[in-house]
């Protein structure tokens, strides 16, 4: 069986803020929850199916359901891959929805790591002593950072990518976000000052990495009969595909990502190709994430990221693939550090005709979402998604 | 050459207290399937390849290759890396003793140890 068009988004909000110091995390689900709801022209007493992940406080889905006040739910889902997770509750939903489990899907992310003074990338932090990888590599000084730098300097070696080619992809995600009045960073920056901001880890730069930002944002998913009876846009889920890569037992290639998986099956179940898609929300953690994925995803031969980045190809009306239109998580918004649900939103703010104009792709009416959740350079999750305008 | 970071200790669990003593006595221990002979890293009682066969621990030559690395920028500087194991696994670890940056991917390295917070030896690896 497909999932191909048997969901829609029907409700899609992020939540403006980026530094919520007197807000609780579960206050920011809850107010995120009310935003794609009202969009999609429902209530919380619609709802039969909730969908979190490793964010959301308490068991499971189980704290969140209770201060939701999510009285009607039967069909639950708080499998967590990290960042992109979202993307992959998306494709569960749809999955749910064509069984007849639920009509009313809604997924919810937020956090307030930047309100908690983490810093994300460059601490390192101890996992539970259960979890099996945790003893041979927290004594190593692992951080988020410098664990995708290792993928960028074997890249670097493999195929001559350079500083230069990764910083155009930060060049390209500030363009857009100088038009994003909520983004945490909407200065356009240059090549230059990207690769002569401060190494954080060689060989990634400081503006190599996304912004640390509270907020979060949730989703509404409906089957197509209740989408088209509501008053928004109807944006089809044509195809999805989920992966997870991991060490093989010490046989890692970091040159590579799980979008060598997740990517193709998505792209088979829509019955398209990279060719065809017109806009492309990617991860971007760090610049590095981004130029792995799109190789991944075929929208370029493994090895050529730093060519296809470069000299704007991703800008919105300058380049061939116009992606994150939002500023992304490098310019606009990491909440909770995890990018995968305003990679989603973002998405269907172009299938909708609702990107700011001076980034609408125009008639966008085929998009890709992709999520990378975890570290490329150890284990991590990849979910795609497919999604078309009725 | 910065002053050196010294690591957090490891927390060993039953199933790994071997190849912690085997830090202790200079080793660094990988999984073996005795069945079909193919090695991993990190070694786990279980064989992460094939269902059939027992892992037995068997001591790495230490001799090994930089596959890729990276400095990280704290206050006291310190190179995360994978090494490529002579006998095939790349493993998660530090690059020690060493001027970072003259190091370059594809060099030879050996294996040394270095002493973690509560005491415990950390394999890592050195330019050979």
């Amino acid at each position: 069986m497909s999932l191909r068009g048997v969901a829609c988004i029907a409700g899609a909000y992020e939540h403006p803020t980026r530094k919520a110091e007197d807000k609780s995390t579960a206050q920011l689900h809850a107010e995120v929850a009310i935003g794609a709801l009202r969009d999609a022209g429902l209530t919380r007493a619609d709802v039969d199916g909730y969908f979190c992940a490793g964010d959301a406080p308490g068991m499971g889905p189980l704290s969140m359901a209770d201060y939701l006040g999510l009285n009607r739910l039967r069909h639950l889902d708080s499998t967590d891959i990290g960042g992109s997770s979202y993307l992959l509750h998306v494709a569960h939903a749809a999955e749910a929805i064509a069984l007849g489990r639920c009509n009313i899907a809604l997924i919810t992310l937020a956090g307030r790591p930047r309100s908690e003074g983490v810093a994300t990338g460059t601490t390192p932090r101890a996992g539970s002593p259960a979890q099996p990888d945790v003893q041979f590599e927290y004594p190593y000084g692992i951080t988020v950072a410098n664990l995708y730098a290792l993928c960028a300097q074997r890249h670097m070696h493999e195929y001559g990518t350079t500083s230069e080619q990764l910083a155009w992809i930060k060049v390209a995600a500030s363009h857009h976000a100088q038009h994003n009045e909520h983004a945490m960073l909407r200065k356009v920056v240059t090549v230059e000052e990207v690769v002569n901001s401060p190494l954080v880890a060689d060989p990634l730069h400081r503006l190599d990495c996304c912004v640390i930002s509270d907020g979060g944002g949730a989703l509404v998913v409906t089957r197509p009969e209740i989408a088209r009876s509501l008053a928004r846009p109807v944006v089809t889920l044509r195809g999805a595909g989920e992966a997870v890569k991991h060490q093989m037992g010490g046989q890692l290639d970091l040159t590579y990502t799980g979008a060598r998986f997740s990517g193709p099956r998505a792209f088979e179940e829509a019955g398209v190709t990279p060719a065809d898609i017109q806009y492309a929300s990617i991860y971007d953690s760090f610049t590095i994430t981004v130029l792995l994925q799109l190789e991944d995803l075929g929208f370029c031969e493994k090895g050529q990221g730093g060519r296809f980045v470069a000299d704007g190809n991703l800008i919105s009306g300058v380049g061939r693939l116009p992606f994150n239109t939002d500023g992304g998580g490098l310019c606009n918004n990491h909440p909770a550090n995890r990018g995968g649900m305003t990679k989603v939103i973002e998405a269907v703010r172009q299938l909708r005709g609702e990107a700011h104009p001076a980034v609408q792709v125009p008639n966008c009416a085929l998009a890709l979402a992709h999520g990378t959740g975890g570290t490329i350079g150890t284990r991590h999750g990849s979910a795609t998604l497919i999604l078309e305008r009725e | 050459m910065s002053e050196a970071r010294i690591p957090p200790s490891p927390t060993p669990d039953p199933s790994t207290r071997a190849f912690w003593e085997g830090a202790r006595n200079g080793q660094l221990l990988i999984g073996r399937n005795t069945q079909t002979g193919r090695v991993h890293y990190p070694p786990r009682p279980v064989c992460p390849f094939d269902d059939e066969g027992t892992v037995e621990l068997v001591p790495a030559s230490g001799r090994a290759t930089l596959y890729t690395f990276s400095i990280t920028r704290a206050k006291t500087p310190y190179v995360v890396a994978y090494a490529e194991l002579e006998e095939g696994p790349r493993v998660l670890t530090n690059i020690v003793d060493c001027d970072f940056a003259a190091l370059r991917i594809g060099q030879a390295l050996r294996l040394t140890f270095i002493e973690t917070e509560g005491g415990q030896p950390l394999p890592v690896f050195t330019p050979a």
